[in-house]
């Protein structure tokens, strides 16, 4: 088996015995970055860093005080300010910004001897699930639809970190997920990730797209290597006023995948016209594991789910378009002056210069649903309906302990099948709702599509329940088998 | 819900993005048809519900009356496209 | 008393103005309102910038607790309603001082709620002006404009500073009582102590909103004049916009609701560019903080720890010192000066035995006359005042009780000044006591009677204009330090000896 195979509780296994340094790991790792460039999964390659890294992790587990991810190789999703390490966000406007501090997520997986291997790309501003919308190209699936040539999008935004993943280029790699961008990239390159409980992580340090769903995540190739990086990644900061001041317990220790007691529910709302058969007959499957496994299976419903795309569609362009304003050639960043243009002649023609199609269009879309006249009938009523939509959550809830649904209504689609807008934002249709009430989510692998490319399940918890996801995504884990790979 | 070439270029100058003569149609088009979706939330009954204000129930810590932070000139102009004695430099900024 | 309402006497007929204040008072606090860098004045550009204040990419607001209770004190000296529920929310507008592209802000639900601040203008006409609200925001930073020919140059050290925005109902009426508001409002927030009132280095500014119309008649439409930092200017720009309005009208113009620009050196006021949409802020919540909350008991709190407010001490001096309104107004108007004489009237009780009351006009008396007086020569503020309030007590004791003279204590005063000296050391020293033995001037008299025969014979003829040469004579062999009545008393009983 090569190293680049195992997984983080493998490679934890035989660092701990001497099998291996995490020198090697990350050379090992290092060469199948450069040998993948092709997937264009990095924006930055950092192996000086990953280097010395690896090194100062081998002299910890020689001293014996090691931190538990030491040598583990990582990769970070470019929207982590990174300090010393050009962060972008996948955007021109920040190309070439070095930030002076390190995010509190960043920092704690560094401190918990991780190794980075570099930056890894995605959607411009996490805006997009598809990887096409970055300014610095987009990130190709390491997978390939049986009897096709076809590239395909490694799901967006965290596409770069799902790649990367897939393509067993880094042991792990974090995530963000605003309305499905940890889960459904996962699901679309056949790996395991997690959205904790909105608060779990801190922001600081991460680039804001829409403050109030915004939320790190782990992405790796099994359940317990998700929990292994989420223990790590999890905990309240003083820096993030959102930040939830709870006990983080050890998740990878507490996993056991046994079900027993447990109920789980099923949303009727989330069955669509049209559903493919295939995800739906996974679905079936799905829950026929979770029943082997212990739980018992409910229907349960969620009357306003299909208010949600349209909520989610207000309220996070909204708040973007207002993230979004320091973005001004000021002090970072892109600058764009028109010959002997004034200070309003330079905003405009740096956001112009700076900024993709998507990220436009959805500052315009927050810009006019913020604007007199429009804010109650449209911020205010999204706010609304998302009570409503965290309450529909909270009575489902009432009756099981658990959700299991699809990630996403297909398998990954080719570059360009979904030019409309509107076609790709329907995409994120089963991952918003949890996004919008600040639940903990995850996708697993749970299958194959009729053209071989993978397919994930989600389960949704209650606040605060990753341990809870997590023993049902490990159930799923186990009964699926799934080891198809790219 | 049709959005007019008119609205297009007042958005596009609130969010202070230049755009060319040929975006603003294609731009309408597009945002009428994303707007003109989103509308449908209007048929929901939200009287008498609040506003989301915390979608986890949690409180807004204060932060002790002490300095902990400042003194880095250094650090915070270390990106700046322009920056002179210790400014940032812009463009003139006509009132 | 009620004036005769301030009207601007048009060609067509008397207009009466309508005036509301947005005061802009920078919370006195250590640090910014959601960051942890130092909010001193005066600081080398951008060295006093958190990363948050300079709004680097996923930086967070952290909320600074004791603007909070600052915001909640000032609610309470003003009356106010206190909202136990309050949240900041996002004003978004680009300039090249505001980094994040919005500022935090409180639109919808503001911490402060609708109170009340008596005024007096200068004449002596009283009025209650009405407070819509107040709530905390950040401060901008500040742009440079002419260090360059074609830039300008940005520096953040404000940036993010806490500020009060207490905001008046249209109830001003006249450029004095706006001047007066401005006054009142300034001495309330530096005896609350939540704001240093510094007006030349912009910790109080205000945005005048101004309306004519005829009398009784509906308000007008407003222009709203921005930044003016002082209250001078504040009653020039209600007097010049009044007037420039009811111009424009009377001329056959409308008022356009606008923003405008006091100019100090002109004494006018001018229009901003036009910004048409300008005003269109997309107020939101802040995604980035949640809902400010607190109980009862911090409000209990906030109250308990309010010092004595101005009017209360105002009327405190008048009936139970029973000082003089004019000195009772003298020594409240700055919070240093009534720290300083309550200082000293606890000193002079305690050393005297006697009830502050007792000693309440000496002590006035000598802040006011002598202590101002000398403090002007110096050109020290009296909490820099050399002579401190112990040791004034300790002067203001001698001669109570006997010990100085009226003229003896001046001199004392001046050489507590000169040397930094106690009272009673220096009366030691230069032997300054004041004499009332009478075997001692009866001595003297009898000296002065013996080299004056002459005199005492004319004065015993009838020339009773001599006395005075033999109260004079007797001074000047005591060496200034006899006491005067005494020496009368001992002069008559001689003199008809």
């Amino acid at each position: 088996m090569m190293l680049t195979d195992l997984t983080i509780a493998g490679m934890k296994r035989g660092l701990a015995a001497r099998d291996f340094s995490a020198t090697e790991l990350a050379t090992a790792h290092l060469s199948a970055m450069e040998q993948a460039r092709g997937l264009n999964a990095f924006i930055v390659e950092t192996p000086e860093i990953a280097t010395a890294q690896a090194a100062a992790a081998d002299a910890a587990l020689a001293r014996g005080n090691a931190g538990p991810l030491a040598g583990i190789p990582i990769g970070i999703k470019d929207l982590f300010c990174t300090e010393s390490v050009q962060t972008t966000a996948g955007s021109k406007i920040l190309q070439g910004f070095i930030p002076q501090y390190e995010s509190t997520v960043s920092g704690k997986l560094l401190g918990a001897g991780a190794v980075m291997l570099g930056k890894l790309n995605m959607d411009e501003f996490a805006m997009g699930s598809s990887n096409e919308t970055s300014a610095y190209g987009r990130v190709i699936s390491p997978w390939k639809a049986r009897n096709s040539n076809r590239e395909l999008v490694p799901g967006g935004s965290s596409g770069g970190s799902a790649a990367a993943v897939a393509a067993r280029l880094v042991a792990g790699a974090t995530g963000t997920d605003t309305g499905g961008s940890i889960r459904q990239p996962a699901s679309f390159v056949g790996i395991s990730g997690i959205k904790p409980t909105y608060g779990r992580c801190s922001r600081w340090g991460v680039v804001a797209f829409a403050s109030s769903l915004d939320q790190a995540g782990p992405m790796a190739r099994s359940v317990e290597d998700c929990a292994l990086l989420l223990t790590s990644m999890c905990g309240y900061d003083a820096r993030d006023s959102t930040s939830l001041d709870v006990p983080v317990p050890d998740f990878a220790a507490g996993l056991t995948g046994d079900l027993r007691g447990k109920t789980i529910g099923v949303p009727k709302e989330y069955r669509l016209d049209g559903m493919d058969a295939t995800i739906a007959a996974l679905w079936e499957q799905g829950l026929a594991w979770l029943r082997d496994a212990g739980a018992r299976t409910v229907e349960v419903s969620l009357p306003h789910t299909r208010y949600a795309l349209p909520a989610y569609y207000i309220i996070a362009p909204a708040e973007a378009s207002s993230n979004l304003a320091r973005y001004d050639g000021v002090r970072y960043g892109l600058r764009v002056t028109p010959p002997g243009g004034n200070l309003a002649d330079m905003y405009s023609a740096t956001r112009a210069a700076g900024f993709g199609p998507e990220v436009k269009r959805r500052i315009m879309i927050g810009t006019y649903v913020l604007s007199a006249g429009f804010y109650d009938a449209y911020y205010t009523q999204a706010q609304r309906v998302r009570t409503l939509i965290a309450r529909d959550f909270e009575l489902a809830f009432e009756k099981c302990d658990l959700l299991l649904t699809p990630t996403a209504p297909s398998a990954a689609f080719a570059f360009g099948d979904k030019a409309d807008p509107l076609a790709m934002y329907l995409n994120d249709v089963f991952t918003v709702p949890s996004s919008l009430a600040g639940l903990p989510a995850m996708s697993v692998p749970a299958g194959l599509s009729p053209d071989g490319l993978p397919l994930g399940l989600q389960i949704i918890g209650r606040p605060l329940d990753e341990a809870g996801v997590l023993d049902a995504g490990l159930a799923i884990e186990r009964a699926a088998g799934f080891t198809a790979r790219p | 819900m049709s959005v007019t070439p008119e609205t297009v270029l007042k958005i596009a100058r609130l969010a202070r993005i230049g755009i060319a003569d040929s975006e603003v149609a294609p731009l309408a088009a597009e945002l009428s048809t994303i707007l003109g979706w989103i509308e449908q939330l209007g048929e929901v009954d939200t009287q008498g519900v609040a506003p989301m204000t915390a979608v986890i129930p949690n409180h807004l810590a204060w932060r002790a009356d002490v300095v902990t932070d400042g003194g880095v000139q250094a650090k915070v102009l270390a990106n700046a496209p322009d920056a002179t004695s210790g400014f940032f430099a812009v463009p003139k900024v006509i009132e | 008393m009620t004036a005769t309402p301030w009207t601007v006497k048009g060609a067509t007929g008397d207009w009466e103005i309508v005036v509301g204040l947005e005061v802009h008072a920078q919370v006195t606090a250590n640090s910014k309102l959601f960051s942890g860098a130092a909010t001193t004045f005066g600081a080398e550009p951008n060295s006093q910038v958190s990363l948050v204040d300079a709004a680097m990419p996923g930086m967070l607001p952290v909320l600074n607790g004791e603007c909070v209770r600052q915001a909640v004190r000032t609610g309470l000296a003003l009356g106010a309603h206190i909202h136990k529920w309050s949240r900041f929310d996002r004003k978004n507008y680009f300039y090249a001082d505001l980094p994040q592209g919005y500022q935090i802000s409180q639109l919808y639900h503001p911490i402060v709620g609708e109170g009340e601040l008596p005024i007096e203008t200068e004449a002596g006409e009283k009025a209650v002006i009405g407070i819509e609200r107040i709530h905390l925001e950040q401060d901008a930073g500040k742009s440079v404009h002419d260090l360059h020919p074609t830039m300008s140059y940005v520096d953040l050290n404000r940036s993010g500073c806490a500020l009060m925005e207490i905001v008046s109902k249209p109830d001003i009426r006249s450029p004095a009582q706006a001047g007066a508001y401005v006054a009142a409002l300034r001495q309330l927030l530096r005896y609350v102590g939540s704001c240093d009132g510094n007006m030349d280095e912009g910790s109080m500014r205000a945005d005048v909103n101004v309306s004519v119309r005829r009398p009784g008649a509906e308000f007008g439409t407003r222009t709203e004049t921005k930044n003016v930092n002082s209250v001078r200017f504040i009653m020039a720009t209600v007097e010049i916009e009044a007037k420039r309005q009811v111009e424009v009208i009377e001329a056959g113009g409308t008022i356009v609701q606008e923003t405008r620009l006091f100019d100090p050196s002109s004494f006018t006021t001018r229009s901003m560019r036009s910004k048409e949409d300008a005003h269109d802020y997309r107020y939101f919540p802040d995604p980035d903080l949640l809902p400010v909350e607190f109980d009862d008991a911090f409000v209990a709190d906030c109250l308990a720890s309010l010092p004595e407010l101005p009017l209360a001490k105002r009327a405190r001096y008048e009936t139970a010192l029973g000082l003089t309104p004019y000195l009772a107004n003298v020594l409240m108007a700055e919070k240093e000066t009534a720290a300083y004489f309550e200082t000293l009237l606890a000193a002079c009780a305690t050393a005297q035995g006697r009830p502050e009351a007792d000693v309440a006009r000496a002590a006035a008396n000598w802040v006011s006359g002598d202590l101002f007086g000398a403090l002007k020569r110096l050109g020290k503020p009296i909490e820099a005042s050399p002579i401190s309030p112990q040791a004034g007590a300790e002067l203001l004791t001698l001669s109570a009780d006997g010990t100085l003279s009226g003229p003896l204590a001046k001199q004392v005063f001046e050489a507590m000044l000169e040397t930094g000296e106690g009272a009673a050391a220096i009366v030691e020293a230069r032997g300054l006591k004041q004499v009332s033995d009478t075997g001692a001037i009866d001595a003297a008299i009898a000296a002065i009677f013996a080299a004056n025969a002459d005199k005492l014979a004319q004065y015993k003829a009838g020339k009773e204009a001599l006395f005075g040469f033999f109260v004079g004579q007797t001074m000047k062999a005591m060496a200034g330090k006899a006491n005067p009545a005494v020496v009368n008393d001992r002069l008559k009983a001689m003199l008809a000896g």
